[in-house]
């Protein structure tokens, strides 16, 4: 897991921490500084010059401001959300180069305390790169760059650095929705205004964005005791905050709690919640979630904190002595009024304001420099971002899927893994499977929702058939479709630690019925899950790329519904007609 | 998409160098990393649970463990004014702790723990630090850590080894020798009690209580020396050293009033036993005790309340010693009261 980074060796780890240190654990010393100590302080200064131009400073207006930390070289930026909360659409913001520039807010997650902006005036912005987090470890160098006190006149960041004092830290949402869970608690000053910039390892790549301190009674400045929001967690909303969504946290479905034996079992469970779907039940100990070991209801917090809504993670559980393993679709930690109500007012979602859901900033005029860049509309930050998203998806599945783009019928022919041959018909009008067991037939003009056939499956015929729709009219032709963000190709990789490859995720409502499609970044569907009704278990199709054939066309179509594999359908012929054929055989 | 530092960086290259030149100018061997010096040392710090959680008095303070057997030194404390003290291990593993004495001097506390082979500072008469001096403090700050999770760590520089009456008035502590006046904030609610590491492990020294100055309201970041840790130990020690009081020595009170120390009425369950007056003549009058002196221990034993007070007399033996240890404006003073007659009883 560690071997892909060098710099996460021991050794190498001792080392930079040396260079960042030697002058100061040597005594004092008469004569000459050693070259190699000058060295290593150079090394340092060098260091933090390159990493400080990335960051922001945040100004909004007569609310104050805070900082920011650029991650891409078309401007966009991460900050905190209780940063441009009050600040509103737009902002201004600063960089070391001492100029201003125009930004518009992209993306909230405010339970995360994350907020994503982009400022615009270049395409050649400095930026910082998101490191791996979980690599960070106690003891480690790391450096802030921000605007504490916002006194940054000049624009140039302030640098303060310390050492990580401690990882995987959970801090319970205090008098606000704001949960810093699985954060980096650093020594580096922190003060008000370090707010939504970077935290820095002594490579000077991204591990995190400062956020919090822990002040009480010696007044709002540091003591030593800063949070940072790790960089991987922020990279697994980054899909959706590119997206322009107002992301919402996750929830099992299920409290924890730990039981006097010192188990973290569950100690209640909503019987709507996917978790109990799949058999998570009362007083089952919680062993892992997401492939973390969970020893305390802390942990279990800290793992769930770090992921979307919506996102599928493994989850380990004993029961009488025994282990099982489950896939668990995480549920909404908020109802979406809520949240939208919560970004508005600022407020917790006990103390609505009569005109919570008006923004206030969003009346003025915004500025001609984002003007063109932000679109209302409910359920989201800034659609405008939506749909660039959506776009780029919906260019990258045109591209790919050439042959399947084709109108007409299409006809697809091959093996069944338990034995046996299949035919599958799909078109404008219609689909239609023979399976050995019998066929069936959807009308494809009618609504799909009442629709889950073939017997078994949850609604496989009207999942391909919007996958076809999706080939050949594109998203937006399709129905009501946007871009959801990102989630793991395979949520069973979350179970082996490390990386997971992230693909996009298409949401739409057509026909009736609800659907996602999953991306990848070639721009092949290699998923589709439909939803005939909400609360209920989808009818998942996974379609694994073929080896040759036409582009865009699945090799294995497997389908799931629920605990059950309805079957694995190996493709061995695909056919495109251009006019509709009337075959034998009718509804079963 | 995962950061990679592209090949060897020259920076660790260099700071190779650095390193090397560190052990050739006399550094300790750089065995570890300082993360990992910070991982073994966590395991040597618990997270100390006890009486508070109400506005501005914490619940909760830190201990190291000075011996495989189970001794906790802390600091006294209103945390450990419960019938109930926790010890919470690195690995999550919780004790629960025996208050074994008091050393109001250094404002110190011995706890033990049922722990066998624990992992434990080895606390020694050690050199004291100079001024600059790079040290990692290990604590409970805020309570962050819970369970199995790791005491936080920050890092440090010694600026001063001064007594903290340096300033006088400056800061109000019964301890009159130097302490270690840090440059960070390490003296955060729950700190107190935690560890001062040097960069090879070693213990050197131990927070101390949170100290505020009269004056400027500064809050002052400062440890005990290791020195003075060491021997405040020895001297709780050989304390805990006598047999232990029989099972109903509980229920045994003894009443001051027989030695002429005239306690405030008791008018709560945990009454501060504060001296109304001392009985002209009696033992308590000739060794100086007056009024609003504030009994904080009967023969090294601690006492926070009038009823604390009264068993701890019944423990000590008819014909024994007694002394009594009071603050008095801010100084701790022990007053001899000679041997403890018999009956007293009630």
């Amino acid at each position: 897991m560690t071997a892909s980074s060098p710099c996460a060796s021991s050794t190498c780890r001792r080392l930079a921490w040396a260079a960042a240190f030697a002058a100061v654990w040597l005594p004092p010393a008469a004569g000459d500084v050693p070259a190699q100590v000058l060295d290593a302080e150079r090394e340092r200064i060098d260091v933090i010059a390159r990493a400080a131009p990335a960051a922001v400073a945040i100004f909004a207006g007569e609310a104050g401001g805070g900082s920011g930390v650029l991650i891409g070289s078309d401007g966009y930026a991460l900050t905190n959300f209780h940063v441009v909360q009050p600040a509103g659409v737009a902002m201004k913001c600063g960089l070391s180069d001492g100029r201003v520039y125009d930004a518009v807010l992209v993306g909230l997650d405010p339970t995360g305390d994350v907020a994503l902006v982009k400022l615009v005036g270049r395409d050649d912005f400095p930026y910082a790169t998101l490191a791996d987090s979980d690599l960070v470890e106690v003891g480690d160098f790391c450096f802030a760059a921000g605007n504490p006190f916002l006194l940054a006149t000049d624009l140039r960041p302030s640098i303060s650095t310390g050492i990580v004092s401690g990882v995987h830290r959970y801090q319970f949402p205090a008098g606000t929705i704001l949960e810093y869970a699985d954060c980096l608690q650093v020594d580096a000053a922190i003060n008000p205004g370090n707010s939504g910039g970077g935290l820095f390892d002594a490579g000077g790549r991204l591990i995190g964005v400062n956020g919090r301190a822990s002040f009480e009674k010696r007044g709002r400045v540091n003591v030593g005791v800063g949070y940072a929001i790790s960089s991987n967690q922020i990279r697994n909303f980054l899909g959706c905050l590119r997206g322009g969504r107002l992301v919402d946290h996750a929830t099992l479905g299920a409290t924890v709690a730990t039981d006097e034996d010192g188990r973290v079992v569950v100690s209640d469970i909503l019987e709507s919640s996917d978790a109990y779907r799949r058999g998570l039940r009362y007083d089952d100990e919680i062993v892992a979630v997401a492939g973390r070991p969970v020893r305390t209801v802390n942990a279990v917090k800290n793992v769930l904190g770090t992921l979307p809504a919506g996102w599928r993670v493994p989850l380990v559980y004993r029961r009488a002595g025994r282990r099982s393993e489950m896939l668990v679709r995480l549920e909404a930690l908020h109802r979406p009024t809520e949240l939208a109500r919560l970004v508005a007012a600022g407020e917790e979602p006990d103390s609505p304001r009569p005109d919570a859901d008006k923004r206030p900033a969003a009346a003025a005029p915004l500025p001609d420099a984002v003007r063109d860049l932000y679109e209302a509309r409910p359920g989201f930050t800034n659609h405008h971002f939506n749909a660039l998203e959506r776009d780029r998806v919906a260019a990258a599945i045109a591209r790919a899927a050439v042959g399947g783009g084709a109108a007409g019928v299409w006809e697809l022919r091959g093996r069944l893994d338990g034995g046996g041959e299949f035919r599958i018909l799909l078109s404008d009008t219609r689909g239609l499977v023979d399976l050995p067991t019998g066929t069936t037939e959807v009308d494809a003009t009618q609504e799909l929702d009442a629709d889950r056939s073939p017997p078994g499956s949850g609604g496989m015929l009207a999942a391909l058939l919007l996958w076809r729709r999706l080939l050949v009219d594109g998203p937006v032709r399709l129905g009501r479709t946007s871009y959801w963000g990102t989630q793991p190709r395979d949520p069973a990789d979350l179970a082996a630690g490390g990386a997971v490859e992230l693909v996009d995720v298409l949401e739409t409502a057509a026909a009736a019925v609800e659907a996602r499609f999953a991306v990848a970044a070639d721009g092949g569907v290699i998923g589709v899950e439909l939803w005939p009704a909400p609360d209920s278990d989808p009818c998942e199709v996974r379609l694994e790329p073929r080896p040759a054939g036409p582009p865009g066309m699945p090799g294995v179509i497997s389908v799931r519904h629920g605990d059950t594999v309805f079957g694995t359908f190996t493709v061995d012929e695909i056919r495109f007609e251009p006019a509709a054929p009337e075959p034998a055989g009718g509804t079963s | 998409m995962r950061p990679l530092c592209p090949g060897r960086p020259p920076h660790c290259r260099r700071a190779l160098l650095a390193a090397v030149a560190g052990v050739a100018c006399g550094l300790p061997a750089v065995a570890a990393t300082p993360g990992e010096t910070i991982v073994a040392a966590a395991r040597k710090v618990v997270k100390v649970h006890g009486a508070g959680g109400v506005r501005g008095l914490e619940g909760y303070q830190t201990g190291v463990l000075v011996s495989p057997a189970g001794h906790v030194v802390t600091v006294m404390s209103t945390v450990l004014d419960a019938d109930e003290i926790d010890c919470v291990l690195d690995d999550g593993r919780r004790f629960r702790a025996r208050l074994q004495g008091v050393d109001p001097r250094r404002e110190l506390a011995l706890l033990t723990i049922d722990g066998d082979d624990l992992p434990a500072f080895a606390l020694e008469e050690a050199e004291p630090l100079g001024v600059g001096s790079r040290v990692f403090a290990l604590s409970n700050l805020f309570g962050v850590a819970v369970g199995d999770e790791r005491v936080s760590a920050q890092l440090g520089v010694v600026a001063a080894v001064v007594p903290l009456a340096a300033r006088r008035g400056a800061y109000e502590a019964p301890f009159r020798g130097e302490v270690y006046v840090l440059d960070c904030t390490t003296n955060n609610p729950g700190s107190p009690g935690g560890a001062v590491i040097a960069g090879d492990g070693r213990l050197v020294g131990v927070l101390g209580k949170e100290l505020r100055a009269a004056e400027s309201g500064v809050w002052l970041n400062y440890a005990l020396p290791a020195a003075e840790v060491w021997r405040s130990y020895r001297e709780l020690l050989s304390g805990t050293a006598a047999p232990p009081p029989p099972a109903d020595a509980a229920a045994a009170v003894f009443d001051p009033a027989a030695l002429g120390v005239v306690l405030v009425p008791d008018l709560l369950d945990k009454t501060p036993p504060f001296v109304e007056s001392t009985l002209p003549g009696s033992a308590a009058a000739r060794a100086g005790l007056g009024p609003d002196d504030l009994l904080v221990a009967v023969n090294g034993r601690a006492v926070s309340s009038r009823a604390a007070v009264r068993q701890a007399l019944a423990l000590v033996p008819e014909g024994d010693a007694v002394r009594i240890t009071v603050v008095r404006r801010g100084a701790i003073v022990d007053c001899d009261l000679g041997p403890r007659p018999a009956g007293g009883g009630r």
